[in-house]
């Protein structure tokens, strides 16, 4: 290697257990500060939407929470993809791990939805073509921790809701999509790569951080969830950062 | 592999398939029976205004559609998992995903075509005619392949996996939702006169893709199964 780090290594869960374990505070404080940045300014700073009043400031939740749900169901299904082609025991560990809070992101994107919905349309729910398939996509979710806590083979759970999760992923652009496809209730997109946004830019920025603090709260909670992971597959004592230490002063000798 | 003996294979399977169906006639005789009372109850329990049984008929057809599948997914590979016959399969030269396509297509013969056939008469009993029964019989045609295939990788993730007949379930009908959404939708238009040809595209869509997804993943599907 060419960078004198085998990243490789990390591939292993008794490497990788360490280091997440060092990752995490610092995802877990970034993601908080980056939190109560974002909120201050979606609730104080940004100005009053001229339509919407002050109902519109939930999309500092809301549009974050739904680009996460989809965003985690394309990595879970992307670790799962991995782990069958690679057969790697972390990558099914990411995935397992990726499910709870991606499907916690969704159903927060369809309550804050919820909230949004009865100021603005009148309704707690219509079924409107994104709200439907966001609904779906909570399905998904659930469908892959299902499938995997009905199969006692461990390795048939890991592979079998990969292959859930991979063919899931076909509702995810129907998802991001479904506001220019169909003509629907939902509005559309306020913030886009061709077209820049459509809105004042505290909001933006404050959109943006939100998004930010979801993702690295993501990393952090994954990470931990999967050193849980290990430890309950490998049925081994906690890995602490000492003993990795001492492996690596033992394979440096 | 030459192209004649993988058809060789293929209508093998699907001849085996319809010759067990034939022997045991009331395993799909019952799936048939379910959708039409499911159907029938809904006059019962919503009331027989022909105006509301005329706006609730295709999604009623169709829904029933979507659950009498579900009920037949069981036999598509169980007998087969549980004999052997499955782990068969799989060794011969054949491609697996190639022999699924078989499975798949008398499963579709068993359990879909008969719910096709029938349409037209249930569709009576709701109040449809004209334009919008043959739309609704030409969504089913479509839509049925679609879902026997989507079931499909459903039944075989869960072969031998406890709880299956709810986990399939579970798995399988949010898939099956956009083809509810299309089939349905393709009805609805037409009586609205708008014609059904848009939905009915997007049906024909769905189709495709799955009929190049859909034996892939189930072959994948199989192989976890039976390792």
């Amino acid at each position: 290697m060419s960078t004198g780090i085998n990243w490789l290594k990390y591939s292993s869960p008794q490497a990788f257990y360490p280091l997440a374990g060092r990752l995490i505070p610092w995802f877990a404080c970034v993601a908080v500060a980056l939190m109560g940045i974002g909120l201050y300014m979606g609730f104080f700073v940004a100005p009053t939407d001229f339509q919407q009043g002050e109902a519109y400031r939930i999309i500092f939740v809301h549009v974050p929470a739904a680009w996460m749900s989809m965003f985690l169901y394309v990595v879970m299904a992307v670790w799962a993809g991995i782990g069958m082609g690679l057969n790697a025991r972390l990558s099914f560990m990411m995935a397992q791990a990726i499910a709870p809070t991606g499907a916690m992101f969704t159903f927060l994107a369809l309550l804050t939805g919820a909230m949004w919905g009865k100021p603005t349309w009148g309704a707690w729910w219509v079924w409107d073509a994104r709200l439907t398939s966001e609904l779906i996509l909570l399905f998904q979710y659930a469908g892959v921790m299902l499938l995997r806590t009905s199969i006692d083979d461990m390795r048939r759970a890991d592979r079998a809701s990969a292959v859930f999760a991979l063919v899931g992923v076909v509702n995810v652009p129907i998802i991001y999509f479904s506001v220019q496809w169909w003509n629907t209730l939902h509005q559309g997109a306020s913030v886009s790569m061709a077209t820049g946004s459509k809105m004042a830019s505290t909001m933006l920025t404050a959109m943006l951080l939100m998004t930010v603090a979801f993702w690295l709260y993501s990393i952090a909670v994954i990470l931990a969830r999967a050193r849980c992971i290990m430890i309950e597959r490998e049925s081994l004592p906690v890995w602490d950062e000492k003993a990795a230490v001492i492996q690596e002063a033992v394979e440096a000798r | 592999m030459s192209g004649s003996n993988m058809w060789e294979a293929v209508s093998g399977i699907v001849r085996r398939d319809l010759l067990l169906a034939m022997r045991r006639r009331s395993d799909a005789a019952m799936s048939v029976f379910f959708l039409v009372i499911v159907v029938s109850l809904f006059p019962l329990g919503v009331g027989p205004e022909p105006a509301v049984l005329r706006i609730i008929g295709p999604g009623v057809l169709w829904v029933a559609a979507l659950l009498a599948c579900l009920l037949s997914l069981g036999r598509v590979f169980t007998a087969d998992y549980l004999d052997g016959v499955l782990e068969q399969m799989v060794l011969i030269p054949q491609p697996l995903a190639i022999l699924v396509v078989g499975k798949i297509l008398a499963h579709w013969l068993i359990s879909g075509l008969p719910v096709v056939l029938l349409s037209p008469l249930l569709g009576l009993q709701f109040g449809l005619s004209g334009e919008p029964l043959g739309v609704l019989v030409m969504s089913l045609l479509l839509g049925t392949p679609t879902l026997s295939m989507i079931g499909a990788i459903g039944a075989a993730l869960v072969l031998g996996v406890r709880g299956s007949g709810l986990l399939v379930a579970l798995l399988v009908l949010p898939l099956y939702v956009p083809i509810l959404i299309f089939g349905a939708g393709a009805v609805t238009s037409s009586m609205a006169g708008i014609g059904g040809e848009a939905n009915l595209s997007l049906l024909g869509a769905c189709l495709v893709l799955s009929l190049f997804l859909a034996p892939w993943a189930t072959a994948a599907a199989l192989r976890i199964a039976l390792e």
